[in-house]
């Protein structure tokens, strides 16, 4: 042990009994046994912690300065877009907190006014004629997507005939693995050597039994797939649909729209591309675009707008998937994102895009400068694939910069790139701290050739250091347990 | 241009290094008849004008007035340090924690989550939350199918309904059968007599008509039947009713809001999944471990991804590749905010607000239409017409109350009143005023 922080207490060690932060009203009436019956009550309360306001304040303002955020350091994770979220977007969806969703409609006509503006702003935005905002995360947005695709070739009578969505091989995990829930076969297409997919490859594999070309433009490694109308006609020749993956959308927002491209659906990651909060995790929030033919197959409910000009949700249609999620989607989220559009308009969405681009070509150069190569050596998008030189290894580069006081970038993905550094400063973002940036990797670099051992050794100056989670995986340890039980931890850190 | 730092000397600098002449040289790789479509938005609104702007809109909705408003969703009373914490911005502003050394508080969060969310279900592998309950109710079935190798799932009718819709849409592409069992006299589960080849007996409790379901005749049929038993439970509830797993339930499911996330119209909620050990490779979703550095110092990280579609791929477990951290962080907060005493407050309260509210409206004259099973906070009222009317007309009359029940439960036309532990004297004066106004208690058909 170095002098450096101890361990820091979970909740439940700080817990002592009697002890409460916080005191809800009290009704006094009729014991639970006498309304609810013996047989139905259980026998111990939950083992939740006992913490005073001030322990449970402390504890938890200790936990998020354990945290890094987009709010403290330049986070350029790239595939996962961390850009700014603005300020006015929490005292906006304060605003709409306290609405139960079994609101009647007649209640909540100006919220129901923000929800179907939107739906038609995205649609503009992707060049799409019907928007669902339900779904709850850009991997949902994806299985509403390809649940629709594949409602239309049942409608057509094909379902039987269409086995197969293709997906390149540089694509989102979440692109075969939505496609395997839907009870699709996944065709893999390789990346060709100028990072776009492989032309030849996807029209061989294409045939009367592909429900689905599943791609993403910008591409996953950054690069504008130059041939995709050339990609749209021919899937579109043997009966497929073309499905966007909108996780890369903050490249073209405002400059170009998938619609216009020849895709049939897109999804959009708000988070990525609209400025609504991540919080670690989640929530995402994805809306579905779809061009006509498939408007019949959206999810219910749906914002609707009736003759006399109120506000609805349409729960009947009978050729819709169904239900995907409960109620109307991530409300909060989406006003964020209303607000966002209304305060940029099409100008700002398109220089949203610009700036993106520019940062991530600057910070391509600047990187390649500092000794670090491109995967690709072309002009990029919103991010870019770059890999250290030989012999130093990528997580050791990522772990040195957080030593630095920046949080890396997204590591080891694609996986059609070894050593794969994956780059998205984002539009947010000044070009001084981009320097920044380039200037900590070239020291890094310079450190790994004087003493390359060292760099083993980061991070050294974080909370933890790198954590075994080999450990983790293979005794896993889940949840708290009083000391008595925890001979299993004891047996991790010694292994 | 109003989040984008660039001046247009740092416009002519970046472009400089890059060795372009301009901005637009940078999407030559789009197809130039593809670039720079006119786009149908509005004109950019400064702050003051969008501020404004949506306080008109939030104007024309009702967010004040009493509610009575339930299924599934209610509002709690949450004490003011639990948004203060979650809302940090370390928490908002973070993305997924993938760099374990600079992501402790997110991840310690989680696996407080975690473990008091095994706490409340009594079942030991929590995962860090799915998207909602019903999504959460979906994914438990897919969990069965893969466990047992079955293709068929029965529900009961008991389960809120939104979530038998999209276990219906999640099962469509799949070739398995969903029977529906039906409720009995009094609102309960019968024991389903067939649950042969059944993947999942899934039953909820309380029920969407609010009825205390005791889970351990069903699990034990499920498990005769070679089924798993899914247990979809409210957690509030859980501060007093037995708990999944002392049932013997291989899965707990359910949505979270009640525990401390505001309403905001259905979303962003969180769902929890809660499993046997048994089950731990197939959960879905993101799970945290406790591990330790190198110094032997305690730390947690992302764990057991191979199950996930980074690496699975065409093979994951599911396409979730998110959680719900920010409301599941909250939801952790307000749990050690309350502590076991201040959740069953919530419980206990929000039960004998509603059990007075009962009793009093059957002292006016309405048919509460409760049957002889314990409820729990919710329950059905019938009224003399259509329940959207009738629904429409309370918040007309300033009362937000009437979730329509569905004409499957067979009650005719009925409404769900739902009490929580901050229901006043004065709000049901106001729920007893308007009803008589706009439902008449004489006007129900007996």
């Amino acid at each position: 042990m170095n002098g450096r922080q101890d361990d820091l207490p979970t909740i439940f060690e700080r817990s002592e009994p009697g002890r409460r932060a916080a005191r809800p009203p009290v009704v006094e009436g009729p014991s639970m046994a006498a309304l609810l019956g013996d047989a139905a009550l259980r026998d111990a309360p939950p083992a939740l912690p006992e913490v005073s306001e001030l322990d449970l304040v402390r504890h938890y303002t200790n936990l998020a300065h354990r945290q890094t955020s987009i709010d403290g350091n330049v986070y350029p994770l790239g595939s996962c877009t961390m850009k700014y979220n603005p300020k006015v977007h929490e005292e906006v969806a304060a605003l709409f907190e306290d609405l139960h969703p079994e609101q009647d409609p007649s209640s909540v006509q100006g919220l129901l006014e923000a929800l179907g503006t939107l739906q038609g702003w995205l649609g503009s935005i992707t060049g799409m004629d019907e928007v669902t905002l339900q779904p709850a995360a850009g991997a949902h947005g994806e299985l509403t997507g390809i649940l629709m695709i594949r409602a239309y070739h049942e409608a057509n009578g094909e379902g039987a005939q269409r086995r197969h969505v293709i997906v390149p091989d540089a694509a989102h995990g979440t692109n075969p693995a939505t496609a395997g829930m839907v009870g699709y076969d996944v065709v893999e297409v390789p990346t060709a050597a100028d990072g776009e997919v492989d032309l030849d490859a996807m029209k061989a594999a294409l045939g009367p039994d592909t429900a689905a070309v599943m791609l993403t433009n910008p591409s996953t490694v950054g690069i504008f797939e130059t041939r995709i109308l050339e990609i749209a006609d021919a899937a579109h020749a043997v009966g497929a649909q073309l499905y966007y993956d909108g996780a890369n959308l903050n490249a073209i927002v405002g400059k170009a729209r998938p619609g216009d491209m020849g895709f049939d659906v897109v999804h959009m990651n708000l988070h990525k591309t609209l400025t609504t909060p991540h919080g670690g995790g989640g929530p995402g929030t994805g809306p579905v675009g779809v061009k006509a033919h498939l408007a019949p197959y959206l999810p219910l409910p749906h914002v609707t707008r009736d003759a006399d000009g109120a506000w609805g949700l349409t729960t009947d249609a009978a050729t819709s998937i169904g239900r995907m999620r409960s109620y109307y989607g991530n409300v909060g989220n989406l006003v964020r994102a209303y607000a966002y559009v209304r305060s940029l308009g099409a100008e700002g969405l398109a220089n949203v895009a610009e700036m993106a681009v520019l940062n991530a070509n600057y910070l391509r150069v600047r990187m390649r400068e500092a000794g670090f190569a491109s995967a690709f050596e072309r002009t990029c998008m919103h991010e870019f694939v770059a890999r250290p030189p030989e012999g130093v290894s990528t997580n050791d580069v990522a772990k040195a910069l957080l030593d630095e006081g920046m949080h890396p970038m997204t590591v080891y993905f694609p996986m059609v790139v070894k050593e794969a550094m994956m780059v998205e400063p984002t539009e947010t973002e000044s070009l001084q701290t981009l320097d920044a940036y380039a200037d900590a990797l070239a020291r890094i670099l310079r450190r790994a050739e004087r003493d390359p051992a060292s760099l083993a050794e980061a991070p050294t100056t974080t909370p933890v250091r790198r954590l075994d989670e080999v450990a983790a995986a293979r005794r896993p340890v889940l949840r708290w347990r009083p000391r008595e039980d925890d001979a299993d931890v004891a047996g991790a850190a010694a292994d | 241009m109003r989040y984008t730092p660039h001046t247009a000397e740092d416009v002519r600098a970046a472009l400089d290094a890059i060795g372009v002449d301009d901005v637009q040289a940078l999407f030559a790789d789009v197809p130039a008849d593809l670039l720079d479509p006119p786009l149908d938005l509005p004109a950019p609104a400064d702050e003051a004008t969008l501020l404004r702007h949506v306080r008109d809109l939030a104007a024309r909705t009702d967010a004040r007035s009493p509610s009575f408003l339930g299924g599934g969703v209610r509002a709690h009373f949450t004490p003011s340090v639990t948004k203060h914490l979650a809302m940090q911005s370390e928490f908002v502003t973070a993305y997924t924690p993938y760099q374990a050394e600079v992501a402790q508080g997110v991840l310690q969060t989680t696996f407080e989550f975690q473990t008091m969310m095994s706490e409340l279900t009594g079942l030991p592998v929590s995962n860090a939350s799915m998207y909602d309950g019903a999504s959460a109710v979906a994914e438990a079935a897919l969990l069965a199918l893969r466990a047992t190798k079955r293709r068929r799932v029965v529900v009961s009718r008991g389960v809120h309904p939104q979530a038998r819709e999209v276990l219906a849409t999640y099962l469509a592409p799949l070739d398995v059968t969903v029977d529906v069992v039906d409720l009995d006299g009094d609102h309960a589960t019968p024991v389903p007599a067939d649950l042969s080849d059944a993947a999942a007996w899934i039953v909820q409790s309380p029920n969407h008509l609010g009825t205390v379901e005791p889970f351990p005749p069903h699990v034990r049929a499920a498990h005769e039947a070679g089924a798993l038993a899914v247990a979809v439970a409210d957690p509030l509830s859980l501060a007093v009713l037995q708990s999944p797993g002392d049932a013997g339930a291989d899965v707990a499911v359910g949505d979270g809001q009640t525990l401390g996330v505001p309403p905001q119209f259905g979303g962003p909620h969180f769902g929890y999944m809660v499993v046997t050990e048994r089950l731990l490779r197939q959960l879905p979703g993101r799970l945290v471990g406790e591990t330790r550095d190198v110094d032997g110092r305690r730390g947690y990280v992302l764990t057991l991804q191979a199950r996930e579609q980074h690496i699975r791929r065409g093979k994951a477990k599911s396409n979730i590749c998110s959680n719900h951290q920010l409301a599941a962080g909250m939801a952790t907060i307000n749990l050690a905010a309350l502590g076991p005493a201040g959740l069953r407050d919530l419980a206990e309260g929000s039960v004998r607000n509603a059990h007075a509210l009962a009793d009093r409206l059957r002292q006016e004259g309405y048919d509460v239409a409760t049957g002889n099973r314990p409820f729990f906070a919710e329950f059905p009222v019938r009224v003399p017409r259509d329940p959207r009317e009738v629904r429409r007309d309370l918040h007309a009359a300033g009362v937000r109350a009437g979730v329509p029940v569905p004409d499957e439960y067979g009650l005719g036309s009925a409404i769900l009143l739902a009490a929580t532990e901050s229901t006043s004297d004065a709000d049901v004066d106001a729920l007893v005023a308007a009803l008589a106004r706009v439902a008449p208690a004489a006007e129900v058909p007996a």
